[in-house]
């Protein structure tokens, strides 16, 4: 049987950081390929590529979610947030602040997802002990072993009742 | 991955016919994790996708007869926190929340749960031969690293284990899958009789036809919030697949069992349960004797392949360790 042929590019339209962007890109493009080969949003990073180390995290209406595991044509109309759209201007989202107080990170190519993880933590309201803080951070892999500091981050974070970016 | 065409359903009905009309392979996409994974190896090679996010299964409600409805597009997450379910289902919710990646479990549905494939290292690498990849090309864990590999209800063709831990809850619950088609219309499938033992098809592993599509859970009234345990044995304590685990419920009187309910994941090509052991011990004492002896049983004819000889003391300990633990609840 004969498939036809599909188009190389269709149209999207996608909101990313509070604002609309239009694309025209094959329907296989993950999220991830949008945002950095065609959007040049490069602060998400591709590590595994397969959903194994976590540093393409980025937030989907306030839930974190590996952005090499979905097709952006599945993430229309919805709200994506990446570590580009977490600071307010000039000032940083309390989490990014306390990353680099609690120098929570070295070679720092896991840390926009590591970022993204814990606000969305933050989003679910989940993360209560420092044992369900590691079950729950499991996701993103750190192979600079920064892991003590980014638990300390995220216990922070709970204890001071930070917002993440929305409730959810 | 390869060129495909991406559609996004607006209802069941034509869901179902936008499958049925494609030219070539199409697939239903919810979560895309387990899917796009495999599409990128080249395991999965779909023409089509068609995205069922839209349709109005995303909502876990009540049944008419006390039981609860888990929306087929509803994510593992959104399952495993939903306040019924970790009241009344408690199992359901540990087992869930055992499973994958915080952010996984947020794209994850709980059709696509259902479906994911196993995570055999040779099905996942196209260079080797495989009779779920390839049907008729050789199975390469028989002889081959086999750690993670199915000690029970395996073949010549195929020792593939079930990778699904929601799969092993739902099946000790007695769960139903509700799946709808253009030739059967509605039907519901009992969880144990959804997957298959690999026999000489390795590469047919549910009993859903052509073109069917999961629109739905269906839990029965009894959830087993009293005395349940889900303990899930795997080489890290987060995010990594069983090696063993065991989903045991109990009811009892006293110390008089009156409902008693063990399923085991890892450890077979589907959530291996034996509901006719298990009523052998149905006024019995919950007793360790006992626990050992049912374990004894459900393991009874359990294969090693060399690497994963481990599992057959490793199972039985389980489950004697998880039947403790819920009644001690």
């Amino acid at each position: 049987m004969e498939v036809p042929k599909h188009p190389e590019t269709i149209p999207l339209e996608l909101n990313i950081n509070g604002e609309t962007v239009e694309l025209d890109i094959s329907a296989w493009t993950t999220l991830l390929d949008a945002l950095r080969e065609h959007l040049q949003l490069t602060g998400t990073k591709k590590g595994c590529d397969h959903g194994q180390c976590g540093a393409c995290t980025v937030l989907v209406n306030g839930k974190h979610i590996n952005s090499c595991f979905t097709l952006a044509a599945m993430q229309t109309n919805k709200e994506i947030t990446t570590i580009e759209g977490l600071a307010n201007g000039e000032n940083l989202h309390p989490v990014q602040d306390a990353f680099i107080e609690h120098d929570a990170f070295q070679c720092g190519y896991c840390t926009p997802g590591q970022i993204c993880a814990t606000v969305g933590l933050l989003n679910m309201k989940k993360g209560n002990t420092p044992e369900e803080i590691r079950d729950l951070m499991s996701g993103n892999i750190c192979r600079c072993g920064a892991y003590a500091n980014i638990y300390k981050v995220v216990e922070e974070m709970k204890e001071k009742g930070t917002e993440g970016t929305t409730s959810i | 991955m390869n060129n495909i065409s991406f559609t996004r359903a607006e209802n069941i009905e034509g869901a179902i016919k936008k499958a049925n009309n494609k030219q070539g392979k199409v697939k239903f996409i919810g979560g895309g994790t387990n899917l796009l994974d495999l599409m990128k190896y080249r395991v999965e090679n779909p023409d089509h996708l068609i995205d069922i996010n839209e349709l109005k299964l995303s909502k876990i409600e009540s049944t008419e007869v006390g039981g609860l409805l888990l929306g087929a597009t509803v994510t593992n997450a959104d399952t495993a926190y939903h306040e019924e379910v970790e009241q009344r289902y408690p199992l359901l919710s540990k087992a869930m929340l055992a499973a994958a990646s915080t952010q996984l479990r947020n794209m994850a549905t709980n059709g696509g749960n259902l479906l994911q494939r196993t995570r055999c290292y040779y099905f996942y690498d196209t260079s080797t031969p495989c009779n779920k990849r390839e049907p008729g090309s050789g199975c390469s864990a028989l002889e081959g690293f086999n750690r993670i590999h199915a000690i029970l209800g395996e073949s010549e063709h195929c020792i593939a284990s079930h990778p699904s831990d929601m799969a092993v809850a739902l099946a000790a619950l007695d769960a139903t899958v509700k799946v709808t088609g253009e030739e059967e219309g509605h039907r519901s499938i009992p969880i144990l009789e959804f997957h298959r033992l690999p026999g000489d098809t390795p590469h047919i592993e549910t009993n859903l036809k052509d073109g069917e599509l999961i629109t739905g859970i269906e839990l029965p009234k009894k959830g087993f919030p009293e005395h349940y345990a889900y303990i899930k044995v795997r080489d890290r304590p987060s995010y990594a697949f069983a090696l063993v685990s065991v989903a045991a419920a109990l009811e009892l009187d006293g110390e008089e069992i009156t409902d008693i309910r063990i399923a085991l994941g890892g450890v077979a090509h589907k959530p291996w349960r034996k509901p006719e052991v298990e009523k052998e011990y149905y006024g019995k004492k919950a007793s360790r004797e006992n626990f050992e002896a049912l374990a004894e049983k459900l393991i009874e004819g359990a294969t090693g392949y060399g690497d994963n000889d481990f599992k057959i003391p490793l199972a039985k300990k389980t489950i004697v360790r998880a039947l403790t633990e819920a009644i001690e609840k």
